[in-house]
Parts: C-alpha cells; structure tokens; sequence
C-alpha cells in the first residue's frame, strides 16, 4: 500500500471525449497513456515520479480491462529492458522512472534498445530531479539520448503540453523506429491544470496476442555485424526520419511576433519561467504572448538545423534558455552557425548561470542582460535606471536555521542508529557507509552515521576496499528498497564472493518507503497483484551468509547494540549481515490510526501510548536529542528563573515508539522519561482496580504531604 | 501574429496585475498538501483559472518545503500563463506555517513591503541544530517577527498551531483561516468553507479551527511580541504545611527581605527550591551562604553577585539524586500535569517510568563512610553494577512500583548522611570559596564563576561529563585571573562548553586561552 492512494483520481483516468479532466501532471501523463493505446506499462518508483507507479498501480483494474499489463519493475533496468516488447512488435510501451539516477540504472538496457531500434512506440518518461526539492546529484539526462541517440521531449509544463507530448513521443518514435525520452521536471509532475480528453484505447495489439504470435529478427540483435548496421541506420534513417517528423507535425512551437531582431530559445520546460520574467518586463500580456520571438523546443535532441537557421536568419542576437550543464543544446546551436555561416550573435550561458536552477530571479536578470545588450529600449526605466533603493530588510541569514531533511516521528530507523552511535562510543569510530533511501538521514545530525552514498544498493559494494578487514571492520547500510533493487547481488553476493569480513546493517521498514510506501518482495502486507512476504534472511542466506541475524522491533535499543556489537567483535569468518526489521511508522500510523479510532469509537478496549517528560527532573541537557532528534522531542523553555537551558518536551504528535525510553535506558541518560497509556474504555473490572489503587496512591500523597511545605506548582 | 518591425516598449498587460501568486512555507508533514487543495479548490469554485505546484519528495521529510499556487480570472476560455515557482519580489501571499520558516521566506525575498501579506504562525518546530546543543540554541523568533514587521505589507501573525490544536484539528484549517480572515483573496468567506466542506474529511473541526483563525485575523491579527512574563509575586509562592513549619518558613522569608533588594526575588525562587528538595533547616544553611556572598557583595555592583548565587547555590543544593527523583516522580500535583498533559479526562493512565541506576548511585545512597569503603573496591563496586545496572521499567500506577519509588522518596531525613550528599557538600564548599576569594580584587570575575554552575546538569555519564567541563573552566579561569578581561574570558569558555556535548569547542577555547596565558 503506498503513502498516498489515488483510488479516486483514478476515476478520472475514465473520462471520455470532450470531458474536461483537472488534476495533477502525473495523472495527466497515465490519462495520455491510455488515450494513445499503450499496450505495457512499467517502471520504479522515485520522486518526482513515484506518483506515476502508484497511480498506475491504483489503476491496475482498469489497465486491465484495456488489455494493458502493468508491472512494479524491480529496478530502473528491468524496466528499461521491457520495452524490449516494442522490437519486435507493434505494441505502445511506457516505462518511468527518475532522472538521470534511473537512467544511469537503466542505461545498459536503453543502450541496446536504442540500438536495436523499435517497432511499437516505446516510452521513457524521466521525472528530472533537478532544482529544489531534489535529493540527488545535479546532472542532466541530456547526454544519455545524444550518446545512444534516443529522441528527447521537454514539453511545456501545463497539461495540454504533456498530454500531448506523450502522444507525438508515441508518433515519433514508431516513425523514427527510436525510442523517446519524455522529460518531466519536479514542479511540472506535480503541476495541477486541465485539459480536454479523448477516449481512452485498447491497444492494436495487447501482450497476449504477441504471446500467441512470436516474432524475431536477428538483424535487431545487438551483434556484430548487426550492431554496425544498426550505428548506420540510426544516422542515415531514423535521425533523418525523426527531424521530418518533428518539422512536419510541428512538435516545437514558435512564439510572438513573425520577425525581430532578437529573439529567444528555450527548454520546453523552461517556457513558463521565460513568460514570467517577459511578464514582469512588461513584454508579454496575461496569455503568454510575448512581444519578443520565442522558438520553443519541447524536442530537445534531436534538434532541427533548418528550424534553428530559419529563426535566427533575420537576428542580430538570441539568447538559448537552457537549464543545467554543460549547454549541450548551445554547442550545438554554436555549430549550426559556424557551419552554416550564420551572422547572429548566440547568447546563453555567458548570460545565465551555467550552474543551477534557473529560477525566477534568475532568469529575470539573464533576460534583462540580453535585452541590455540588444534590445535597452524595450526596458521598462526603472531597469535602465533603478532609482529607489528597497527598505533595507534585516538579514536573517544567521537566524534561521536550515532545516535538512529526517527522520519522521517515531520512525523504526532510529533506534537503529542511536545504537550505532552507542556502540561507536564504546568500540571507537568506525568506517560506514551508507545507501539511497530514509536511512542516508542518519548521516546528518544528531547521528551522523555514514559518510558516503553511491548509489542505490551499493551501500556495502561501496565498502568493498576494506571487506579484507583490519583493527576495526567496516560497517555499511543498505535498505530493503536498495536491497531488492539491487543490492542482494551487487553488495551482499559481492561480500560472499570477496570473503569479505565486514557488517551490513539491511534496514528493513516493509515498504520501499523514501519513495512513497510502495510494496517490494520482503513487504509484510498482502497484495492482490504482486508476491510479498519473502524474508530477506532466505535471499541472504540463500546467497551464502553464514552470520544472519534479525531483529523483529529495532526499537529495542539494547538488542540492537547487543547485535551490532556481537557482529563487530566476533571472531567468525565472512560477512556479517544484520536484517533490523520494524515497519515504517508513517504507513503504520496511516494503516493503523483509522482502525483504533474507529475501536475506540466501538467502545472496545483500546491502549494509547504517548511520553513524556516530568519537567522538574529534566535537567536540559538535551542529550536524548542527541540520540533522536524526533521531531515530537523538542524543547521548552519553563518560567523558573533558576533555570538557564530549555528542558526536553514531547508534544502531542508523539506516536508512543517507545525509542525515548529505550535510549534513557541503553545510554543510562536520565529518568525524566515516562510512558503513559491512556486506556480507553477500560473494562468495569480494570475502573474499579485502578479506583482503589488511585485511592490507595493519593492517600499516601496526601498523608505526606501534610507533614512538609507543599508549594504550589508553577511551571 | 502581428508582424512588429520596431522594437518600442509597450505598456504593460494591465490583466497581470489581476494575478494573485501565493506561496506557502512548511515544515513536511504540516498538512500543506492540503491546504493548497483547498486554496485551488476555492479560486476555481470562484470562477478562477489556478495553478498549483508542489517539491513532494524524499528531501522533504520533516525538512523545509514549499507550495506555490498562481490564480486570475478566467478570461474568455483562455488559461493564462502561470509560473510554476515563486520569485523573489513577486510574491503576493505568503504562508508560513512556522516562525523560521517565515524567517526562510523573508530570507529568500519573497516578502517584500510593495505587496506582500505575510500569514505567519507564531510557533516553533525546533530544528535538530537548535535541540541537540547541550545550552539553550534557539532561534530568536523576535528577530523574525521584527524583520517580518519591516519586509510585510500587511502582516498577521499568531500561532495558528496551538489554535487549530484547542479546535481539535491540525495547522492546515487555522492557516486556512488566516488566508480567509486577511481578505488578501477577493472570495468570500463561505467559498472556504465550503472547499473545507467538500474535502469531506474531519470537517467539522476543521471548519472550528477555520472560524477561530478567521476572526484573529479579522481583529487582532498580531500577536503583540512576548511581553515580560510577570512574575509570580512572593505571595503566590508561599506554601502550605502544618503550623510550626509554616514559622520556620516566615523566618527564612524575612532574611531573604532582609537580603539587598535587587537578590531578593531570586532567593525566594531559592529557597522555595531547596526546602522543597529538603527541609526548612536546609533553607537555612541555603540562607546562610547566601548571607556569607551578600556580606561580601555591595551596591556599586548593583549586588549582582548576590542575585546569582541565589540562582546557583539553589541549584548545587537542590542536586539530583535518588530521593529526589523518587519524591519527585510519586507526587500527587505530577500524576495530574501527566492527565492533564495527556487529555486522558477520567480514562485511566498507565505510567511506566525509565530507571537505570548504576553502581555510582547505589553507593552514593549508602551511608558515606560505607559508601566510600565500596566506591574504593572495584569488585565491590563490579558487584553492585551486577545487581542493579540494568533499565528498570517501573510501572508507578501500580501500588507496588509506587510503594517502593514512594518509600525511597521519603528518605529525606536520611539524606544528609549519604555519600553524594557529602560530594555535593564538598564540591559546593570548594566552589563557593573560589568564589569568595575572587570577590575582593576582581568582582566581575567572581560573578562569572558563580555562574559556571549552570556546566553541571544530567545524570551518569552526562553529569559526568558536565562535571568534567566545570573543573576543566574553573582550571582555566585560573589562568587568567589576574587579567583585566579574565571575567570575559570565563564567560567566553562557559559558553563555548555548552556548544557541543563533547567539549571540543571548550577544549579549543582552553588551548587559545592557554596560547596567551599558559
């Protein structure tokens, strides 16, 4: 079950000609999908597009009433190598995944696809993670379609753009015999907007029936001499093909007046940035038409020589809005005018930034400098000329603190790593690694766990030059996403293989759970559709592990450093391999609160844990915070002169994990810490126990408190 | 497409100014999903063309976020262009669902005075970096709200946190509200109410929440800056007890009254805390040595002296041990702050205490000549943590948890003869007369060294650790006694101990110390 259900936009995904549908971009894209008769669609989860997979999957009925199979890939790369269907056979396939880390994943299956070449329109929508909000490196997915030559779209971010997009990627694609890239930015997956449907499709032909009727050809297998073939054919046929189609149907658009003397080229993706600084320079009205000509490239490889020569050709300059680097699209442009003896002077990144997203600001002062430069009348004056300094705005920049990412309330990876840091303070400081997924948090304060990330199930691969051990062994993380991804073969079978002497923590939360909640294989849930419940500890064993332990609650912190110790001072042999295994709380509290509220409302018994801090025995420390920076455990600051500090406070989204009282007590902090279960509808038995014990209780209260100074409370 | 030969300026498409960009700031998880929904849903119930963008990811795990929605009027059938992130200067309404992050908006110029209404709630969602330092590392939120009161055209600012919590519903309906009640968005209040109404899931308390955010925003939109909390008056913390104890306690009243002015309030907060922790005789002795400073004290320094070692000499007094936990944790006025903390009404609670005693603290209980004896032996001291060093659960609603806590509570008679008593005894002694030989050649130093009583806090390994940082200053104030700056030097160490939890800035600042006066 993943984090968000789209159970009811899915509804929409029903809508049929001249419906008008309005939504986010995502579900726009699997309306398009279906609108253009897909016959397979697939991918792996991951922001921006981790909304794709689970709409998808919340679609799974109505994909199949349409004849089209959808598959929850297990990585980047088996989705890429399913579009392996569209080869040989004329069957629409789309595949997603985030850019350009799935695309580094994927890159040996797109590599070959695009080699062979398809038949059946194939699909790659990239869901570009770049900019804020990101959570990965800052590249660009650019070089995977110029170097293995598949076409790539960036269409404007509103929703008739990607609608329609999907459907000329489609087009292009079987008239190019290529596979397309359909690029999506952050903000545009999550865009909301309308657009005008049309009837959804069956596939020409479904999966089944290619089953039923198998084809090959062996000239499409990437073997010599085929695949010297295939080079030729990409550069003599499909380029070629592709460039026709793309200037016959007009898939890149043209903006604002029929001739001037500048003008400007842009990312499709970069055009309503574009329209906004013209619309704050006063040179395009509410509707986007722009005083400026705009050549807009929602195809950005291949890019067209004679649509480019025929819009600079009456210029004097343009400026190419290209967002990320190197400027490929710029270099390019550089050697369309070298080569064709162009006159116009092209901008780009000696205006904008080279690096960085380009947000508003910044692309309202690239703007400006270019229109400075060749166009300083069409400045509004107050450009030309600032004449009023703002009020000076008291800087804040020391102030507020910066807020990185964490850990949720109560999430089970806590524990784990409040005991690594308690078993470092006792063994000394270790090499760690980390992986991709909630757990790399544990590098940031308060654990600082971890030093490095190489990608998703590398955690322990990336540890390997130390798998030969030394005074200290390496300890490296890896989750259960990472794990199945890719880990069970590159990290653990690496460290069977290399004898390795290291320890590898798999967390194990039950869900793939950075990306959104979605089920894997070792998931505890029960899902229609795909196998779940196969236990991590059979993979690694079955691989060769002899030291495998699992821990079924991570929240107990003793244990959990017991283990860790065991596993870092032992004198067996081989790789150490220690599953932590609780499920991850944001789902838990999603899939249990509904269910206890409505117990409670049933007048069934029903414990609500939650803790606290007794104010006068907190001394304000904060060395609990050190180990848990929940964002429950915060800090007040009591009305007693006496005391200088803060004291430990937890609020009331504190979901009773129990992690704070397992550290006051694995790191013998302090005994501030209590739990209260509030019983709700406690039985006639349990009221009048607790009636005589409380009764019993304030009379020894009250009889003490007779005899000595009672103050009154104030804090 | 018109054909344009020169290029001229043009005015400028009066519509733009009908866009409305709105931005809204959160911490993840605030619920700011939501409250876009309802913004969109409300300007397109109102015949508005809007759109919405989010950064929904991984990085936005409790870490900083952001929404942004643009509307207009729709205009004949056709959408207008909209930009899909704010920018600096041109934002219209902002959001804040928290102080910093409001504090993060002014810092990336999406506040300004020529047009932005700034909605801020009040309340603070501490960062990891302000919790963790072992002093007091919050932001200043008077800083924001000044700054705020510069960079907002129009500015409403309460907390909107604990408003929704009183109306039993989350931030998301009061910062609805807000928006609704600041009349920045030209809808009327039931086209809100009604997009809450149609989300269909806890309405109704949403909508109370929505009303109560509605009306602050109406009239007293801002909070007026924390004033001087006032102070308990010296009558409101007299106590209560029987007749005799009350006479003791008016005597030692009166001494305080007889204490310069300007210690007098502090001493009271004093000695209420070091009777409460004791007995009357133990004010006594707390009133003894405060006398002992106040001698030595006098008006040029505005007794500043005196009015902190009421604050400290209370505090090494009223030293965490056993008894205190004990006494503390089976009090009748704590089991109702936690029913009353937990809202539990008359549901009955189950209390779980985390105790964790080490050998350190048995022997500190034993009498001190027994204990000394067994702190000196190892394998005694092996055996103790053998018996008691393991987390101890302690489940204090029941009577026999609660018999055993109250029992050892009530050992305060015995106190007095414990080991750790005569530590603390000791420690305070040797501290005290530091103090006191400072005060004649350098007043101001003195009173910095009272003041490294705040380093000793925690227990076990923490006071440890606090303890350690104590003595390694009051070594290091040694070495610049005798400077003229010596007192801005130990405030400088103390405040560099309390950086980080394991002293490597205090240590950096005993060496740049020890560079000029080792």
């Amino acid at each position: 079950m993943a984090e968000r259900s789209f159970a009811r936009e899915v509804q929409d995904l029903r809508l049929g000609k001249g419906e008008t549908f309005t939504g986010e971009g995502i579900l726009a894209i699997t309306k398009a999908l279906l609108e253009n008769g897909v016959g397979y669609v697939g991918g792996y989860q991951g922001a921006p597009i981790s909304h794709l997979m689970d709409v998808l999957a919340d679609a799974e009925e109505l994909l199949g009433e349409l004849g089209v199979r959808f598959e929850a890939n297990a990585s980047e790369a088996a989705a890429a190598a399913m579009l392996a269907a569209s080869v040989h056979y004329p069957i629409r396939g789309a595949v997603t995944f985030k850019a350009p880390v799935g695309v580094n994943v994927a890159s040996d299956a797109l590599a070959n696809l695009a080699s062979s070449g398809v038949n059946g329109g194939a699909l790659i929508i990239i869901g570009e993670d770049y900019g804020e909000g990101s959570s990965i490196m800052q590249e660009r997915s650019h070089p995977f379609a110029m170097k293995s030559q598949i076409w790539l779209l960036d269409p404007r971010p509103s929703l008739p753009s990607i609608v329609k997009a999907v459907g000329d990627g489609f087009e292009l694609s079987e008239a190019s015999n290529t596979p397309v890239m359909l690029t999506v930015r952050i903000r545009a997956c999550h865009v909301t907007g309308s657009f005008e449907c049309r009837d959804n499709k069956r596939p020409k032909m479904t999966v089944k029936q290619a089953l039923a009727e198998p084809r090959k050809d062996f000239n499409r297998v990437v073997l010599p001499p085929a695949s010297f073939v295939h080079e030729h054919d990409k550069i003599d046929n499909r380029w070629p093909a592709a460039e026709k189609y793309i200037v016959e149907n007009g898939l890149n658009e043209f903006f604002g007046p029929d001739s001037s003397k500048i003008g400007l080229i842009c990312q499709g993706g970069m055009y309503n940035g574009v329209i906004r600084a013209l619309q704050r320079l006063g040179l395009a009205d509410i509707y986007g038409n722009s005083q400026i000509p705009i050549y807009c490239l929602n195809v950005t490889y291949p890019l067209v020589d004679s649509e480019f020569t025929d819009f600079v050709k009456d210029k004097d300059g343009v400026l190419v809005i290209e967002e990320g680097q190197p400027e490929f699209i710029e270099q390019a442009f550089a050697t369309f005018v070298l080569r064709n003896g162009l006159k116009v002077r092209l901008h780009g990144k000696d205006m904008l930034p080279m690096a960085g997203e380009y947000t508003g600001q910044v692309m309202l002062d690239g703007i400006t400098g270019f229109l400075k430069e060749h166009a300083p009348d069409l400045l509004p004056g107050q450009m030309r000329a600032p004449n009023k300094p703002a009020p000076a705005i008291p800087d804040l920049s020391k102030t507020v603190p910066t807020r990185p990412p964490g850990f949720c309330t109560g999430c089970p990876e806590r524990p784990i790593f409040a005991a690594m840091k308690l078993v470092q303070e006792e063994l000394g400081e270790h090499q760690i690694t980390g992986d991709i997924g909630c757990h790399l948090f544990a590098c940031l304060p308060p654990f600082e766990v971890g030093g490095s990330t190489m990608g998703y199930g590398l955690g322990p691969a990336s540890n390997a030059a130390f798998d030969g051990g030394g005074d200290k062994r390496a300890i490296s993380i890896v989750g259960d996403g990472g794990f199945w991804h890719n880990g069970l073969s590159s990290s653990i079978g690496n460290m069977v293989f290399n004898k390795s002497d290291s320890v590898a923590v798999i967390v194990d939360n039950y869900y793939s759970a950075a990306t959104g909640g979605q089920d894997i294989l070792s998931s505890r849930a029960n899902n229609a559709t795909k196998s779940t419940q196969n236990p991590i500890t059979d993979a690694v064993k079955g691989v060769g592990v002899k030291w495998v332990r699992q821990i079924d609650r991570t929240y107990d912190v003793p244990k959990m450093r017991e283990i860790l110790h065991e596993a870092l001072t032992t004198e067996e042999t081989g790789p150490k391999v220690i599953v932590a295994s609780s499920e991850c709380m944001l789902n838990r509290q999603r899939r249990e609160k509904p269910i206890r509220n409505k117990a409670i409302k049933d007048g069934l018994r029903v414990e609500v844990p939650r803790f606290g801090v007794d104010e006068d025995i907190c001394t304000g420390d904060h060395a609990c915070i050190r180990l848990s920076g929940c964002p429950s455990l915060s800090l007040k600051t009591l009305d007693d002169p006496l005391r200088d500090d803060p004291i430990a406070h937890i609020d009331q989204s504190c979901v009773g994990c129990g992690n704070c009282g397992e550290v006051a007590d694995a790191a013998v902090l302090c005994p501030s810490f209590y739990r209260a279960d509030v019983i709700h509808n406690a039985t006639w038995y349990e009221k009048l126990w607790q009636g005589v014990t409380a009764g019993t209780i304030r009379w020894l209260q009250s009889r003490r408190a007779a005899k000595r100074l009672e103050f009154p409370e104030t804090v | 497409m018109t054909i344009q030969q020169a290029l001229a300026p043009r005015q400028p498409d009066e519509k733009l100014t009908t866009i409305i960009k709105l931005a809204i700031m959160a911490v993840g998880g605030q619920g700011g999903g939501v409250l876009t929904n309802w913004i969109e849903a409300t300007a397109r119930s109102q015949g508005y063309a809007c759109q919405a963008t989010s950064v929904a990811g991984v990085a936005q795990r409790t870490g900083a976020t952001i929404y942004y929605v643009e509307m207009a009027p729709m205009g004949d059938g056709v959408a207008p262009v909209f930009s899909l992130a704010p920018s600096a200067g041109d934002v219209d309404v902002l959001i804040a669902a928290e102080m910093m992050e409001a504090g993060r908006a002014i810092l990336r110029g999406f506040v300004t005075p020529d047009r932005t209404t700034l909605i801020a709630s009040t309340h603070r969602a501490l960062a990891v970096s302000e919790k963790m330092v072992p002093g007091d590392g919050i932001a200043s939120s008077d800083e924001v709200r000044a700054a705020a009161e510069v960079a907002a055209d129009k500015l409403i600012m309460f907390d909107m946190d604990s408003l929704a919590i009183q109306n039993g519903s989350v931030i998301s309906s009061s910062l609805f509200g807000a928006l609704a009640g600041s009349g920045a968005l030209p809808f009327p209040r039931e086209a809100f109410e009604a997009a809450i109404r149609a989300s269909g899931k806890g309405v109704e308390a949403s909508l109370r929440a929505f009303s109560a955010a509605y009306d602050r925003a109406q009239n007293a939109a801002v909070d007026p800056a924390q004033a001087d909390q006032a102070k308990p008056a010296a009558a409101a913390l007299a106590p209560e007890g029987p007749a005799a104890l009350m006479r003791d306690w008016q005597a030692l009243t009166d001494r305080v009254l007889a204490l310069p002015a300007p210690a007098q309030e502090m001493a009271l907060h004093g000695l209420r805390k070091v009777v409460k922790f004791q007995d009357v005789a133990y004010g006594a002795e707390y009133m003894d040595r405060l006398e002992e400073i106040a001698a030595l004290d006098d008006a040029a320094h505005g007794f500043v002296l005196t009015a902190e070692a009421a604050k400290y000499i209370a505090n090494a007094m009223a030293y965490d041990d056993v008894i205190r936990v004990a006494d503390l944790k089976t009090r009748g006025a704590r089991f109702d702050r936690i029913k009353a903390h937990m809202g539990s009404g008359d549901r009955p609670v189950a209390l779980t205490e985390f105790m964790h005693p080490r050998a350190e603290e048995i022997a500190g209980m034993m009498p001190a000549a027994m204990g000394a004896r067994w702190e000196a032996n190892p394998k005694a001291m092996a055996r103790l943590d053998r018996w008691f060093n393991k987390g101890r659960r302690l489940r204090t609603h029941k009577l026999g948890n609660f018999l055993m806590l109250y029992v050892l509570g009530g050992l305060r008679g015995y106190r007095r003869r414990t080991l750790r008593h005569k530590y603390e005894q000791e420690h305070l002694a040797r501290w005290l007369d530091t103090v006191k030989g400072a005060v004649a050649g350098h007043y101001a130093f003195a009173v910095e060294l009272i003041r490294c009583r705040r380093l000793i806090k925690g227990y076990s390994d923490t006071h440890a650790r606090g303890l350690s940082k104590f003595d390694k200053v009051m070594q290091a104030a040694e070495l610049v006694r005798a400077r003229e700056d010596g007192a801005d030097w130990v405030a400088r160490l103390r405040e560099a101990a309390l950086q980080d939890e394991k002293g490597a800035a205090l240590d950096g600042a005993i060496l740049t110390v020890r560079s000029f006066a080792g």
